[in-house]
């Protein structure tokens, strides 16, 4: 259990997806302008990142990676997809945000309204395919690690485009130098709450 | 703006120039217009993901650039050459699997030729997937046009990219490590003198920064970029 809980806050802090490793930096760019739709994208990124994480360590376990395929039978020990692992991965993405799309708009109606046009933004999020990928290089052991893996770094992007949003919100009323202003600017931002949250860097868990 | 944004288009439109009327003023804008006024990564804000972090070094960059260059002329093409039977409501996923297989080929080719590369570039080869990059020219160009005008489109777009790559990486890697793809540019005199390098530009923050500090530069320049807050 306490495994879990250091994989979930490391992945929250520490791992950070985009100050870390920069992933999701388009939508989180794009998206920012407000707290309103910045919180939609960021809990519809939770959502998506918890569950395509773990189907793909299933995917990634039971099919691609070498001697996977062994509970079929003992011919296929050797059998060895993993070069397959982009397209198969990017393939599970895509069908799951479509069929959340689904599940939502038919049982969560209210749900759908706040999250409805982010969702399909979500398939080509660097940040999705990032987790499938980087659980992946990690290897985690068993399927509850990957998950956590996967909730983790969707709430530390919730937290990241939520805190820039609202900076975002405020620097409105600031004189910004016109050059910089919009992209510039945000940029910047970013790049000193990057060095903020390096000092969680050196910290073990 | 700098000298390298104008040469590298006319080195482009003169090797290609005996290909007769192909290069109308129309089509030599598709490439020159990505270098400066509608720039990937500092106009239309795609592809920002991987251009962050692959910053580290001059090599991988370059590295990167060229497999994205690939990726993005390989799928305008066939995208554009497919793009009238592509049913418009799965045209996502046809996009998204034309471009999976063909980073899976870059993937291979890298590994094959330049294994130290690829294995610093770890996941960051897999995720030209999802480089905005790549989507959004398939999506704003290569589902509307023919695909030659759609390859120099990818052209424009790849260089425009690429520059802005490399120059970040020029910058990190001299101030962080004091080399240019892996030579040491600095002479040791400087160090005994109490000169360091500076750690931090290692690190992923200054790459965003270096990022800001070039959009600064360039709407310095080009006024009319300049947003409303």
């Amino acid at each position: 259990m306490l495994d879990l809980i250091n994989i979930f806050v490391k992945a929250i802090f520490i791992e950070n997806m985009i100050f870390a490793y920069f992933l999701g930096m388009c939508s989180y760019l794009a998206v920012s302008k407000t707290i309103k739709t910045g919180v939609g994208l960021g809990a519809a990124v939770i959502f998506v990142l918890g569950v395509t994480v773990p189907v793909n360590y299933l995917l990634e376990n039971y099919v691609l990676k070498e001697g996977a395929l062994s509970w079929l039978s003992e011919d296929f020990v050797t059998v060895d997809l993993s070069f397959l692992s982009f397209i198969m991965f990017i393939a599970v993405i895509a069908s799951i945000v479509q069929l959340v799309e689904m599940v939502v708009e038919k049982f969560a109606p209210a749900l759908y309204g706040a999250l409805g046009i982010f969702l399909p933004l979500i398939a080509v999020n660097c940040s999705i395919l990032g987790g499938a990928l980087f659980m992946q290089e990690r290897q985690y052991s068993t399927i509850a690690e990957a998950t956590s893996f996967g909730l983790g770094s969707g709430v530390g992007w919730f937290l990241a485009i939520v805190a820039i949003a609202a900076i975002r919100e405020k620097i409105k009323y600031s004189n910004v130098p016109p050059a910089l202003r919009g992209l510039g600017i945000t940029f910047i931002i970013t790049g000193l709450m990057g060095m903020a949250f390096m000092a969680f860097m050196g910290i073990e868990l | 703006m700098s000298t390298e944004v104008k040469d590298a288009p006319v080195k482009e439109a003169k090797i290609k120039e005996p290909s007769e009327p192909l290069f109308s003023k129309k089509n030599k804008k598709l490439i020159t217009d990505p270098l400066n006024d509608s720039n990937p990564i500092t106009v239309q804000v795609l592809g920002i993901c991987s251009a962050l972090a692959i910053t580290v070094q001059v090599k991988q960059a370059i590295v990167m650039s060229l497999s994205v260059l690939a990726v993005l002329i390989g799928g305008n093409l066939i995208i554009s050459l497919i793009r009238n039977i592509i049913p418009s409501r799965i045209r996502i996923i046809v996009q998204l699997v034309v471009v999976a297989a063909l980073v899976i080929l870059v993937d291979q080719v890298l590994k094959a030729y330049v294994y130290d590369v690829s294995k610093a570039l770890s996941v960051f080869v897999g995720l030209i997937i999802t480089n905005c990059i790549i989507m959004g020219r398939l999506e704003a160009f290569a589902l509307a046009n023919k695909p030659w005008p759609s390859i120099l489109d990818a052209i424009g777009n790849g260089l425009g990219y690429g520059w802005i790559l490399v120059a970040v990486a020029v910058v990190r890697e001299l101030f962080g490590s004091g080399s240019l793809l892996g030579f040491k540019l600095l002479p040791e005199g400087f160090y005994n003198f109490g000169y360091m390098n500076n750690n931090l530009m290692i690190l992923p923050p200054m790459a965003l920064i270096t990022v800001g500090v070039i959009i600064w530069i360039q709407r310095t320049k080009n006024t009319a970029l300049i947003e409303e807050h």
